[in-house]
């Protein structure tokens, strides 16, 4: 069988076809996203108001601490969870494994999620998200991982951070990263992109894109280490168009003030008096991780290529 | 109001594609304002109620207590827009899913009509569309359907013969995205209805 066929027959995507699965990314755009590991925990997301759930089997945080391999999550859990909520269901796969990607598709997941958090199939290639008819979300660190995604068919862009640390610093670096990389290209002549594109890695095309418009082609949203609402609303400040939370929602001692207070912040990060009342009453936040104690091998943002 | 004057279309900016709006509404000449709190109603001649996720919007309008100031939006005759999930929150009640809805349009939405993520399209909408719309692209995304329309409510377009644009009085809803890609025809038809 022959890698044209591994997106269930959908073929190469046609600008129809990609606008399609970039316009759920921009319906999702001011939204949270929450991961959850039951049918239960995707209702108390919904019903805080987050505009989609990430199904996976054991929170980043978890993950960390358990070690092995992790997996895409057990067929019958997704499709509990796309049955328990009417918000769109994402599930996660593991960085280049085409059928792991095929199975969620026929599971008519509405995004899947190509992910440094589980751990990779092919340590050298991703998936061609173009032959899917699902969308695709993929993290990035910098401008050329994430126009390496797109490139590949990525209809959604989210920085990595550093997952089930509960440490904002590494998203921090990675959104403030993309948008100086982007502002950078704008300030490039026209003659100067090629060589640009060449040192970034990344297809000449997007980078004319990036230097024509000043954005991504597809919508950026911030992921790994969110905890708290501030932390959301500083996403949100630094150019993030919306935020995923892994590990800090149902890692924390309150999980649905919590969820709440993370969707009101979300919504009114241009407002530091709605931040603060969202900030109130919540108890303890996830413990999080000193960066400096995590060992290069032990951080999920290494992984991807 | 005199006509010359630019006319002000508030965007509800609790979730969703608020940003791909405020490009159209600047595409045929009027000025973009987020709209969060029921002061922000007064200063707008018209308003849009985004795509998004309906369930989020719904959970931040009554947290905000939104619910009765845009119901009496409605009334005061000023325009209203809404796309997809604004199409649902416009509507008399909401199946499959149910949320609280505005009763702006006497129509019952279903939710998720045609599917998940996977069962999303474009068409053109069909010949017998009224004025104008006929073979206007529509993208839908996670789309719900208009079922059992009042006589009160028209319909503008239609896709495979289902109703997708419809208005009653100054309020249209759309099951489709006008806010995606370049065509204004939805958007100008929201901003001609403004008195």
């Amino acid at each position: 069988m022959t890698q044209k066929k591994s997106g269930n027959g959908a073929g190469r995507t046609t600008a129809e076809a990609f606008e399609i699965k970039v316009g759920l990314a921009e319906m999702l755009k001011g939204g949270v996203i929450m991961d959850v590991t039951t049918p239960e925990q995707a209702k108390i997301a919904e019903d805080a108001g987050a505009a989609a759930v990430m199904a996976l089997e054991r929170v980043p945080s978890d993950i960390r601490r358990d070690g092995g391999v992790a997996r895409m999550s057990a067929v019958s859990m997704i499709e509990a969870i796309q049955k328990s909520v009417s918000i769109p269901v994402m599930a996660k796969i593991r960085i280049g494994h085409i059928v792991e990607a095929q199975l969620l598709e026929v599971l008519g997941v509405d995004f899947i999620d190509e992910s440094e958090v589980l751990t990779p199939a092919d340590d050298q290639h991703h998936v061609d998200k173009h032959a899917f008819k699902s969308p695709f979300v993929c993290g990035c660190r910098d401008l050329g991982e994430a126009l390496r995604r797109i490139g590949e068919g990525a209809a959604m862009i989210r920085t990595k951070g550093e997952a089930g640390s509960g440490n904002i610093v590494e998203a921090v670096r990675h959104l403030r990263q993309v948008n100086g990389d982007i502002r950078a290209i704008q300030a490039l002549l026209p003659e100067e992109l090629m060589a640009r594109a060449k040192q970034l890695g990344a297809p000449v095309d997007l980078v004319r894109f990036v230097h024509e418009n000043g954005r991504l082609p597809v919508p950026n949203f911030a992921a790994g280490g969110v905890a708290t609402p501030a932390d959301a609303a500083l996403c949100r400040t630094l150019g993030a168009e919306a935020v995923f939370v892994g590990s800090g929602i149902f890692k924390s001692d309150d999980p649905e003030s919590r969820a709440r207070a993370i969707v009101r912040a979300n919504t009114h990060w241009e407002d530091p008096a709605e931040v603060l009342a969202a900030s109130r009453g919540l108890g303890a936040a996830m413990p999080g991780i000193e960066m400096e104690t995590l060992a290069e091998s032990e951080r999920l943002s290494n992984r991807g290529w | 109001m005199t006509p010359s004057e630019v006319k002000r279309v508030g965007i509800l900016a609790i979730q969703g594609d608020v940003e791909a709006h405020a490009a159209a509404i600047e595409r045929v000449g009027a000025v973009p304002v987020p709209v969060l709190r029921e002061k922000h109603l007064d200063e707008v001649d018209a308003l849009v109620l985004p795509g998004g996720e309906s369930t989020t919007i719904a959970k931040g309008l009554e947290r905000l207590g939104l619910y009765e100031p845009l119901r009496a939006f409605g009334d005061s005759g000023r325009p209203l827009l809404g796309t997809c999930a604004g199409a649902i929150l416009l509507s008399r009640v909401a199946e499959n899913h149910p949320v609280e809805t505005l009763g702006l349009i006497d129509a019952v939405a279903v939710r998720n009509a045609y599917g998940t993520q996977v069962d999303s399209f474009a068409a053109p909408a069909d010949a017998d569309s009224a004025n104008g719309f006929a073979g206007l692209r529509c993208v839908f995304i996670r789309a719900p359907q208009l079922r059992d329309l009042s006589p009160e409510v028209e319909v503008l377009a239609r896709v495979d013969g289902a109703p997708v644009l419809v208005r009653q009085g100054r309020v249209l809803a759309c099951t489709f995205h006008p806010e995606l890609g370049d065509d204004s025809r939805v958007h100008a038809l929201l901003l001609g209805s403004v008195a």
